[in-house]
């Protein structure tokens, strides 16, 4: 082997950004470019503002679940009962709220709760027994399959009160003079949020050149400040023209942000990234990987559980098979988003993308009027084409 | 007496380290040729050569068996001419019988079923030859290790075996099977099997060798003709370990102040046989400023020693009383031992020290994340900075603190996990093997940064398998050996032939005390 210590000439050293940015940015070009395929061979329907609006309340449970997913995956772990934790939790929530008239709010809380000690059930015995999470989560996905039957006592149970609906179908509410077709609060929310976007770009950029470290171009900078912004106000206006935000918008957006400061910024996430890349070293460093383990399963359960309430919301009753093969959809999501089956390596912007690739994709070939039989073949395709796209990557 | 096997100027580097150099080696049909010397001398790499683990063009020299030079493309191509190796750890299938084990890779069969008749005669016949009375159903997990063994020996029989090489084949195994074993190997020396016998256990090899050969640093330094010369077990120690200092040493001023660690009764039993004591009621001390080595062979107990005691991240049932400063501190969890003020850099950095994936800022601050973030929030360019400080100060050599750690040399990514622990501002450091695999003139670096980290007044505690290392940088040296301290030299006073007449005097002892032991344990069984 020889010694790699010494300091590269510069065009290596460029052809290493643009490689690293290709890793980076790869999935995000793809879905760019799926939905550019899309947009032109269903004449453009697929950004119709209606559609547009379907596909955020469409995948919405599955990016929720993709978030937990990802810290289950990245500690080097899998969650196979998601899914069924998802139905089992729409089956408590109807029970609750349609037999017994609980209120939404108590009743809310409540599946969160339940979905916690199911999560602490099954991470129980991941974390301190070392029993395999496939197994520990295959048998899961079979008791909450079962006990969601039990639930239900095989029926559908419906409808869920007007207040509880809201949560899926519902639109933030408009509290400015209208103007015309467009929704002027989601207007403004879209402007502001672009701008605090640049806004905190900016200065982070400022301070990281105030400490002499170095960063990219000014130029490069520049133009992904303007395409980010432009990006997120052409979504506004899409989504503004129709009906305005969806609630569950909001909802996901505060969380995307949210588990992103976590996994990048925080102790906690630098931790969970450090179980997954080497438990054993890391347990030397003084890491309490149990612990770790036990809470990113208790965490999967409760966005499992909130995921559950949202479909249940969407659908207005909750049925014996909601949430079946959810959990394939939610892991193929992470997977196409880059993260490694091996721990340690994985971003949540990437497993969202992951998951809008493949719900454009559901969206875009049920437009075009592909058949549900060969859909499944290729999206079946396009996560092994991912996976393998990545490994490749990586041996370069 | 014709040589069967001859190595002429075998030559073999690992990058940039010359693991052997100009060696020369011969075996004649029918003889026990044992091959001794110190820990990294070279003995296994040679025996890989051999076997065809490295093939022809990854080392320089000639292998000539049978009056024929052979290059080895891998190991196929020397079992065929009956060259069989038993490696240190045993290459048998747990959960599989005796006979689908010695059977694995080419079973008698017919069309690809397995003849299974034909497989059961078969193994009871190597059985009886190695004198193993089980049946070939057995499992091998229910066997002990002097059993598995000689299922071991009896696979390579299968093989049509011409030359066995056997490394440390009595290292785990006591003395009435140890006894039994080397009975086989004079037997089969009688059946005209020439073995080669890798071991540390100087009696057993006077016992049945023929020839001994020394290796020391990759070099043959002497052969020994057993039946024209009497055995010297000093000339043998000798040979192993005398040398000119192949690295020098960094001077340092001596500033010994008060104990700062104090282990009193210290004993740790195996986690997964509860009933082996591998550390047995061991008392340590290290001084403020004071360099401590711990000297002894592979699996004396000196690394599960230092796992146990930080964090008790290895064995069970610990016992013992431990003082930091004067005062009693829980090392109940890795994170109180941190807290309390021990740093724990393992021998095995890849595995143990590092996450490889990640870059040089990442494993450095990986220990101390809460001193570069405020509410659990990590400040990147607090991080940053600090990270490049201990880059700096640790002359790492590396692009910048982004690199992977992966791509680092061993003697970097060495300096990058001693790093990670002196962020955490301990007051003793246990270094765990802290040389092994890098090249000398990282070796030289390390030793600077050890002095360092005593004059800084700190507690340093040095493991190593080289003795010249530990003679070089210490000021005191234990002695240990199958879990207890059996020596305890000063640095100026300790010399290699002290050293290694402590481990093999108690060795000696030690067998004959195992030896009542086992038998009392068989009658139970």
């Amino acid at each position: 082997m020889t010694d790699k210590t010494v300091s590269l000439p510069e065009e290596k050293r460029h052809a290493g950004f643009i490689r690293n940015n290709l890793r980076n940015y790869g999935m995000l070009l793809s879905l760019f470019a799926i939905m550019l395929f899309f947009q032109v061979m269903t004449d453009g329907t697929l950004m119709q503002p209606l559609n547009l609006t379907n596909l955020v309340l469409q995948n919405s449970y599955i990016v929720i679940m993709a978030l937990g997913m990802l810290l289950v995956i990245v500690t080097g772990h899998i969650d196979l009962s998601v899914g069924s934790v998802a139905g089992f939790i729409g089956a408590v929530a109807a029970v609750l709220m349609v037999h017994y008239h609980l209120d939404f709010p108590l009743a809310v809380v409540a599946c969160l709760i339940v979905g916690a000690v199911i999560g602490a059930a099954q991470g129980y015995w991941v974390a301190y027994f070392g029993i395999p999470s496939f197994i520990v989560t295959l048998a899961g996905m079979l008791v909450f399959k079962g006990l969601a039957l039990a639930v239900l006592q095989g029926q559908s149970v419906g409808p869920f009160p007007p207040t509880f609906q809201k949560l899926s179908s519902g639109f933030i509410t408009e509290m400015l003079p209208d103007i015309g077709t467009l929704h002027p609060t989601s207007l403004l929310i879209g402007i502001v949020l672009a701008l605090a976007l640049v806004y905190a770009g900016a200065k982070s950029r400022a301070r990281e050149v105030s400490h002499g470290i170095e960063v990219e171009p000014y130029a490069l900078f520049f133009a992904k400040s303007v395409a980010l912004a432009c990006v997120v106000l052409y979504f506004t206006y899409l989504i503004a023209s129709y009906r305005g935000f969806p609630n569950v918008l909001v909802i996901m957006a505060a969380l995307i942000a949210l588990y992103g400061f976590v996994t990048r910024r925080t102790v906690i996430g630098r931790h969970i990234y450090a179980v997954g890349g080497n438990a054993k070293a890391a347990k030397l460093s003084g890491i309490k990987t149990e612990r770790l383990t036990f809470f990113t399963f208790v965490n999967m359960g409760v966005l499992a559980a909130l995921a559950g309430l949202v479909f249940a919301a969407r659908l207005n009753t909750a049925t014996p098979k909601a949430g079946t093969g959810f959990e394939l959809d939610v892991i193929a999501a992470c997977f196409i988003g880059g993260a490694s089956a091996y721990g340690g390596v994985g971003r949540v912007g990437g497993a969202v993308v992951g998951a809008m690739i493949m719900g454009v994709m559901n969206n875009g070939m049920s437009i075009l009027g592909v058949g549900i039989d060969y859909q499944q073949v290729i999206k079946g395709l396009v996560l092994l084409g991912a996976v393998c796209f990545d490994v490749y990557n990586q041996r370069r | 007496m014709t040589a069967m096997l001859e190595m002429r100027g075998v030559s073999k580097s690992f990058a940039g380290v010359r693991a052997l150099r100009d060696v020369n080696f011969t075996v004649n049909a029918g003889e026990i040729h044992a091959l001794v010397g110190e820990n990294g001398a070279g003995k296994s790499t040679l025996m890989k050569v051999l076997s065809g683990v490295y093939p022809a063009g990854q080392y320089e020299g000639i292998i000539v068996f049978d009056g024929e030079e052979r290059r080895f493309r891998d190991i196929n191509d020397t079992e065929r001419l009956g060259i069989i190796i038993i490696h240190q750890e045993l290459a048998l299938i747990p959960l599989m019988s005796i006979a689908e084990n010695i059977f694995l890779s080419h079973p008698p069969s017919w069309l690809g079923v397995i003849d299974r008749d034909e497989v059961y005669r078969r193994t009871r016949e190597l059985l009886a030859q190695v004198g193993l009375r089980e049946s070939p159903d057995t499992l091998i997990t229910d066997l002990g290790v002097g059993k598995q063994q000689l299922v071991e020996i009896a696979k390579a029989l299968s093989k049509k075996v011409r030359l066995l090489i056997l490394d440390e084949p009595t290292a785990s195994l006591n003395e009435a099977d140890s006894a039994a074993l080397l009975d086989r190997l004079l037997a089969f020396r009688a059946q005209g099997i020439a073995s080669i016998l890798i071991s540390h256990k100087l009696n057993e090899v006077a016992r049945v060798a023929d020839r001994i050969t020394v290796l020391r640093d990759g070099r043959t330094v002497d052969t020994i003709d057993c039946r024209s010369e009497p055995i010297e077990e000093d000339r043998i120690i000798r040979s192993m370990v005398d040398r000119d200092l192949a690295h020098r040493f960094p001077e340092r001023q001596a500033g010994i102040g008060e104990p700062v660690l104090t282990v009193e009764g210290w004993s740790v039993q195996h986690p997964l046989h509860p009933e082996r004591q591998v550390i047995k009621n061991v008392d340590f001390e290290v001084r403020r400023g004071e360099v401590v080595g711990i000297a002894g062979l592979m699996g004396a107990g000196r690394t599960e020693f230092a796992m146990s005691l930080f964090g008790r991240a290895w064995g069970k049932s610990i016992r013992g009383r431990v003082r930091l400063d004067g005062r009693d501190v829980d090392l109940s969890n890795v994170p109180a031992a941190i807290d309390a003020g021990l740093a724990y850099v393992t021998e095995d950095r890849k595995q143990l020290g590092l996450i490889l994936a990640d870059d040089v800022r990442k494993n450095i601050t990986l220990a101390s994340l809460y001193q570069v973030a405020s509410h659990g929030v990590i400040d990147d360019i607090k991080e940053l900075k600090a990270a490049s400080d201990y880059r700096n100060r640790m002359r790492i050599r590396s692009q910048d603190v982004y690199q992977e750690a992966g791509t680092l040399s061993g003697g970097n990514q060495q300096k990058i996990v001693l790093s990670k622990w002196l962020m955490t501002d301990p007051k003793v450091l246990i270094l765990d093997e802290p040389t092994r695999g890098i090249d000398v003139g990282a070796k030289y670096e390390i030793y600077t940064i050890i002095n360092e980290l005593a004059e800084a007044g700190r507690g340093v505690v040095v493991i190593s398998s080289e003795m010249a290392e530990l003679i070089g940088v210490c000021d005191r040296i234990y002695v240990m050996n199958d879990g207890a301290f059996v020596g305890e030299f000063a640095g100026s006073d300790a010399s290699q032939e002290k050293i290694m007449r402590a481990i093999m005097r108690n060795d000696r002892l030690r067998s004959k005390v195992r030896g009542s032991d086992s038998r009392v344990g068989e009658i139970q069984a």
